[in-house]
């Protein structure tokens, strides 16, 4: 059967506009949904940076704990602006940290739980991998040198080797290791090759198979160490005056 | 590829032995992974944990049967000329609305398979029925052939992560059901361990149907 060029024109048409419009539907009454999803999934990473036991619990808990012990701070150590926050997004903040652009470094405290103390400085990051953007929230004690968690995603990585900086059990090589040494910041860096013991305290068992997202890995813990470095310095010293 | 059109005969029984055979062929002697060797591509990627691959099961399920129903319907207005554009448009619409529905309200199983959803767009098997089937088929006889292919990829892939899971993580849907003692096979995380799953599958199902490969 052979139509004219007519009808074949005219049936393309009539399915582009079918098709957009009910994709456009569907896009448009699941976008709601969809942006609490991602909401309370970015409260999930980083409550499982400071709290892994809660792995298991259903979301709406852990962003109940979120919600009343987290407190976010700007680099300056000043609250930040509600309107702002929520409309923060850190993969944009990264883009204007790449341009040298001002951008906004959030710090999520995570208080005790009377709320009198700080347990926890919880650091967003954001990066590049192998094949696209990986992201992270990287906790430390309060003493501000000792990490106590870290919590790494990833939009592409490959399966099974890359995407283990997702694995809790390659992000729980990072517990108990210091990023200041003898009093200067020196970023927690994943080596090459994995199965190695005995690293000193600024150095991580790496991946073997995926050298190149390590690398953008440690890329980005670099330079969002070195960006939180004033706020990291002012709070040991003062912590170290405490003692 | 070639058109199969399965004669029918007026007022058929809603389930004739020549239905039967639609639904019941792929999922052994034309199983579309075993004996087309096609979706190989999302059986080595999303088998490694039972869940994500029942996802993508359902997903492939819906996408198949909705659009081998869709195609059906068209297949008489279907323009020669731009029928396999006109076809990939339909299942890539079906295919962003399985995704879109996943991240609103599966978002965990979403951020796993969201990837390999995408390529069911690409998956030989939906094409294949379309092309193979749905073109020349009525409507209803479309849906159960959607029905069998899908089930034939389903129960392939859902064996490949059962064996994927217990003995590369040692659970099942992620419960725990070999000892802690047992330490896990990394081979089989890696879709290397699919590739010698499916093909021992393929191999004790030519075995016991005594199907060669046509030179």
């Amino acid at each position: 059967m052979q139509q004219s060029n007519g009808y074949v024109i005219g049936f393309a048409v009539a399915m582009t506009v079918i098709l957009g419009g009910i994709l456009s539907f569907t896009a448009v009454s699941l976008n709601e949904r969809q942006k609490e999803e991602v909401a309370l999934d970015t409260k999930k990473q980083i409550m499982l940076s400071v709290l892994p036991e809660m792995s298991e619990s259903p979301k709406s808990e852990i962003a109940k704990v979120y919600d009343s012990r987290i407190q976010v701070v700007g680099i300056d150590g000043q609250a930040i602006d509600a309107a702002v926050l929520e409309k923060l997004d850190i993969s944009k903040e990264w883009k204007k940290l790449k341009k040298n652009q001002p951008a906004i470094l959030p710090i999520y405290k995570f208080m005790s739980k009377d709320g009198s103390s700080v347990e926890s400085y919880i650091l967003p990051m954001y990066g590049y991998g192998l094949w696209n953007d990986i992201w992270g929230y990287f906790a430390l004690e309060s003493d501000m040198n000792t990490v106590k968690g870290v919590v790494f995603s990833h939009k592409g990585e490959t399966p099974g080797l890359g995407a283990r900086i997702g694995d809790k059990e390659v992000q729980d090589r990072y517990i108990g290791k210091k990023i200041f040494v003898n009093g200067e910041l020196k970023p927690t860096f994943m080596v090459k090759g994995e199965g190695k013991t005995g690293l000193p305290d600024y150095e991580v068992d790496g991946l073997s198979g995926a050298t190149l997202t390590a690398i953008g890995l440690n890329e980005m813990v670099d330079r969002y160490l070195n960006q939180y470095k004033p706020f990291l310095e002012k709070g040991a010293s003062a912590v170290s005056m405490a003692q | 590829m070639s058109t199969e059109t399965v004669a029918a005969k007026k007022s058929e029984a809603l389930f004739s032995k020549r239905r039967k055979a639609i639904v019941t062929d792929p999922l052994d002697d034309d199983n579309p992974v075993t004996v087309q060797v096609l979706g190989i591509c999302s059986a080595l990627a999303v088998t490694s944990k039972l869940e994500p691959t029942l996802v993508m099961s359902i997903a492939v399920t819906f996408v198949i049967i909705f659009s081998n129903l869709i195609v059906s319907l068209l297949r008489n207005a279907i323009p020669q000329r731009i029928r396999i554009i006109v076809q990939l448009g339909i299942v890539a619409s079906l295919v962003i609305i399985v995704d879109q529905v996943l991240k609103a309200y599966l978002y965990d199983v979403s951020k796993v398979v969201g990837v390999y959803v995408g390529l069911i767009i690409t998956n030989c098997i939906v094409m294949g029925r379309l092309e193979a089937f749905a073109m020349a088929n009525k409507p209803y006889d479309s849906i159960l052939d959607g029905l069998g292919s899908s089930f034939g990829y389903a129960w392939v892939i859902l064996v490949v992560a059962f064996f994927r899971e217990l003995f590369g993580s040692g659970t099942l849907f992620d419960i725990r059901v070999l000892p802690e003692a047992y330490v896990n096979n990394g081979l089989m995380t890696s879709p290397v361990g699919a590739f010698i799953i499916i093909g021992i599958i393929i191999w004790v199902q030519r075995a016991r149907n005594g199907y060669v490969e046509e030179a």
